[in-house]
């Protein structure tokens, strides 16, 4: 509600804020200008930083079943209404197929019980929210890792893209789905699972169902839901404004590890 | 007014010390009203490991209301319900936890607010990394040393003080000290480490933060109650230049050279 306040009174109430606040910076806000590409410069040096000090496999803070206080606050997507979703969503998402392509050996299409006949991890993990709120839950699923290895990414690929069913935007152009990227640093963490199982059930719909990324070193929006094709790529310039993402695609950090 | 007797003028601040200090200034004006921006995005403070959605472990609220008389802000601290409308929750047609007029970008902008933050708070780590080794090879750090005199003249600096009556001499008085210290090596460490701790790549670095802290929502409000303390300091910095005398105050930080009181012990320094 509060959400939706605000929006209508920007889109309603505009001329009110022409006078107030900080304008000056506001040539800030738009990607690709010169005050947001010079400010932007601290993101690729907490990037560079955070892997040099961090390592490959330092592990998430993993807490135990009485920290899990609430169920998991959904955001983002959390009721996709795109067709092909909702016809897997139908048969309880008997038929989905997760395929994994791009610069691979070996593409693969993984069924649901492939995936879950793979070896599992199972992690209890805090979500932290960009906005700032954090969250408990236990997290099923298939180390990505583990994936692959199955479909054996080429020495060129160097970025893993995931593509998903949830339409994020609605814009006269047609409908936006989700996508994230991740390096293969975090894709090969011990701790970046598939997931499928959330709270020793199945995973909701509100929370991804029926694969979710988790990427326990970053933020909350990194970790695409709704998952159906991953893709191993070299760079992101055929990806819709060639940041990697759909949150980096409108100015926050692609690499949210802070 | 120091300016107006004659007294000798010293050479009291390095370049070392007023470069950094107007970074510092600069740094903290950014990472104020992008921090406030952020904060906007999720007006609430916990105590803990998470934010509590489905049990309680909130201590502050900013919340838009809609009633009958229109959209009020309301404030809920410790459990008590404060009408803030006009100044948190509600502004006229704007709704946001802290007015626009206090953040960067002035409207809800959460990415932009994030990397102008981080940018300065780049900018803040890399000013006191440069200002403690200079002020290391440059001797200023024993100029914020508490020595036993100065303690033995705390009864009479803080009454002094209190009655605005200031002396002006090459060292630091000990509420000088104590506040520059305080904000250097305790809320500047502090603000720098519980931002670090909300880091989730930087909480696999160092997981020892999170029980220091108390858990991430923890480290979050303290982030954020510190931040309080140090725009205290900044408002009490002011007055205190204003009534020690400013034209005195700003000189010796923009050039260096300080005017002390004629009766002034070290003029032999000159």
């Amino acid at each position: 509600m509060f959400d939706r306040i605000n929006r209508r009174n920007l889109l309603l109430g505009g001329a009110g804020l022409t006078l107030g606040g900080c304008k000056i910076f506001d040539g800030a806000k738009r990607n690709d200008t010169a005050m947001r590409n010079f400010f932007e410069s601290a993101s690729g040096l907490t990037y560079r930083t955070q892997r040099l000090i961090g390592g490959r496999d330092r592990l998430a803070r993993e807490f135990t079943e009485a920290d899990i206080r609430q169920g998991q606050r959904p955001n983002g997507s959390t009721d996709p209404q795109t067709e092909d979703y909702l016809t897997l969503a139908r048969d309880d998402f008997a038929d989905y197929q997760l395929t994994v392509t791009g610069l691979v050996e070996n593409p693969v299409m993984l069924s649901r019980d492939d995936l879950m006949a793979m070896p599992s991890r199972t992690q209890i993990t805090r979500h932290d929210c960009v906005e700032g709120w954090s969250c408990i839950a236990k997290w099923t699923g298939v180390p990505l890792g583990t994936v692959l290895d199955q479909a054996r990414p080429t020495d060129a690929a160097r970025f893993v893209v995931f593509h998903c069913y949830d339409a994020i935007e609605r814009t006269l152009g047609g409908i936006v789905t989700y996508y994230e990227s991740i390096d293969l640093v975090d894709a090969r963490h011990p701790q970046t699972i598939l997931a499928y199982g959330m709270n020793d059930a199945p995973l909701p719909v509100a929370n991804g169902a029926p694969l979710r990324l988790r990427v326990e070193r970053q933020l909350g929006y990194k970790m695409a839901k709704y998952i159906h094709t991953i893709e191993l790529v070299s760079d992101f310039a055929g990806l819709a404004d060639g940041r990697g993402s759909y949150w980096a695609d409108r100015g926050y950090e692609w690499y949210a590890g802070i | 007014m120091s300016t107006s007797r004659n007294g000798p003028l010293i050479y009291r601040q390095s370049v070392w010390t007023r470069l950094t200090h107007w970074l510092w200034a600069i740094c903290l004006f950014f990472l104020l009203l992008t921090g406030l921006q952020i904060f906007n995005a999720h007006p609430h403070l916990y105590f803990g490991k998470q934010s509590g959605f489905e049990f309680d472990n909130s201590f502050l609220d900013i919340d838009a209301r809609r009633t009958d008389a229109g959209l009020i802000g309301v404030t809920n601290l410790f459990g008590h319900e404060f009408d803030t409308t006009g100044i948190l929750g509600v502004q006229g047609e704007n709704v946001q936890a802290f007015p626009a007029a206090l953040t960067i970008p002035s409207t809800r902008n959460l990415a932009t607010g994030r990397v102008i933050h981080f940018f300065f708070a780049w900018t803040l780590v890399g000013t006191l990394l440069v200002w403690l080794v200079a002020s290391a090879i440059n001797g200023h750090l024993r100029a914020l040393a508490i020595r036993g005199r100065d303690i033995r003249a705390l009864p009479s600096d803080i009454a002094a003080h209190a009655r605005l009556k200031f002396h002006h001499t090459r060292d630091y008085n000990v509420l000088q000290k104590l506040s520059y210290a305080g904000v250097l090596f305790v809320l500047l460490p502090l603000m720098i480490l519980t931002g670090l701790t909300m880091s989730p790549s930087f909480n696999a670095t160092a997981p020892w933060l999170l029980d220091v802290f108390g858990g991430r929502q923890t480290a979050r409000s303290i982030h954020f109650l510190t931040m309080l303390v140090l725009v205290g300091f900044f408002v009490i910095h002011i007055l205190m230049i204003l009534a020690a005398g400013p034209l005195n105050e700003l000189r010796s930080i923009l050039t260096g050279w300080y005017r002390v009181d004629p009766d002034h012990k070290e003029t032999d320094h000159v």
